[in-house]
């Protein structure tokens, strides 16, 4: 338990974590660009086009994904608030700040690109039912994150404020996930579970994969260049980040 | 290839502006998320390079 402990709070030192995530990170967006144009070429160019939807369906290739990575990114949020607030890490709240602007920025791309996709298909932008309006509750929730901070002068309560927020968020999350069961919607039901086959086919669903497996690479690499920053700002009295620009 | 020719590409069946804005709106969020942090840190290096600047011009003073 003492080395669980010992590593539980190297991997929570600021110093160390910039250090690792440096080494990563050039992997990452080598991984994160290779990945994206497989995906993007594949789904674009070579899969075959929808029976219904013809060739409008593929703005599936970026949709699924960003809706995938805007829930995935809160629970993530969430997840970091709750160990900022039980362990009094402050890397916690680090990444809890630096995964709101992205997860922003993810449900506004969910909800841009639906509203395109929609309105060839549906016959409109938007409409005001379950899935629509619990991913908009989705990024007022990422938004006031972001506001709450920044209204607030003290820090360390500036922080709790946050994760309190972000964990009272976390009801919304199965919203989402059940709002095309519970209630009657336009929206189509998920295009992947874990539990059955796709109902696609193979040259469909294998890039809508390499997709998703895309966007959390862009997301991760994103996030540690946003996060490494921050940590500059926070230890900025230390000595090795005083070192460190001097010798940028 | 699931397009004969190219225009037949861009065309995407009649969808082709749907298709294209959905794409492009994504790459600017991709650009964003991307660029943000890099100005972030240069303009974090430009504020201490100068404060460390400035702390040092005191203490020669000082002196």
């Amino acid at each position: 338990m003492g080395r669980v402990w010992s590593l539980f709070h190297k991997f929570a030192s600021p110093k160390w974590f910039y250090e690792i995530s440096g080494k990563l990170l050039p992997w990452f967006v080598a991984m994160t660009g290779l990945v994206l144009c497989t995906g993007v070429v594949w789904g674009l160019a070579y899969a075959p086009p929808d029976y219904q939807q013809g060739n409008a369906f593929r703005i599936m290739y970026i949709h699924v994904p960003a809706s995938i990575l805007a829930e995935s990114s809160y629970m993530m949020m969430a997840l970091a608030g709750a160990v900022g607030l039980i362990w009094k890490i402050k890397l916690a709240d680090l990444a809890l700040k630096t995964a709101a602007p992205l997860g922003a920025s993810l449900t506004f791309l969910s909800i841009a690109t639906g509203a395109i996709w929609g309105k060839p298909i549906w016959g409109t932008w938007w409409v005001w039912d379950a899935r629509l309006t619990s991913m908009l509750v989705l990024l007022f929730l990422f938004v006031g994150v972001i506001a709450l901070r920044s209204a607030m002068e003290n820090k360390e309560a500036a922080g709790k404020a946050c994760a309190i927020l972000a964990l009272v968020g976390l009801v919304n999350i199965p919203i989402i996930k059940m709002s095309v069961e519970w209630w009657f919607t336009l929206h189509q039901p998920s295009s992947f579970k874990l539990t059955e086959k796709p109902a696609m086919p193979p040259e469909m669903w294998i890039p809508l994969l390499i997709m998703v497996v895309g966007y959390y690479s862009a997301f991760a690499t994103a996030w540690m260049m946003r996060i490494r920053v921050e940590i500059l700002e926070q230890e900025n009295r230390t000595q090795w980040v005083r070192d460190r620009v001097r010798t940028a | 290839m699931s397009f004969d020719s190219f225009s037949a590409f861009l065309a995407m069946g009649g969808h082709g502006l749907y298709v294209w804005s959905a794409y492009a709106v994504t790459l600017v969020v991709f650009a964003f998320n991307a660029i943000k942090p890099v100005l972030m840190h240069k303009r974090f290096l430009q504020q201490h390079k100068q404060l460390q600047r400035r702390e040092l011009a005191r203490e020669n003073t000082a002196q």
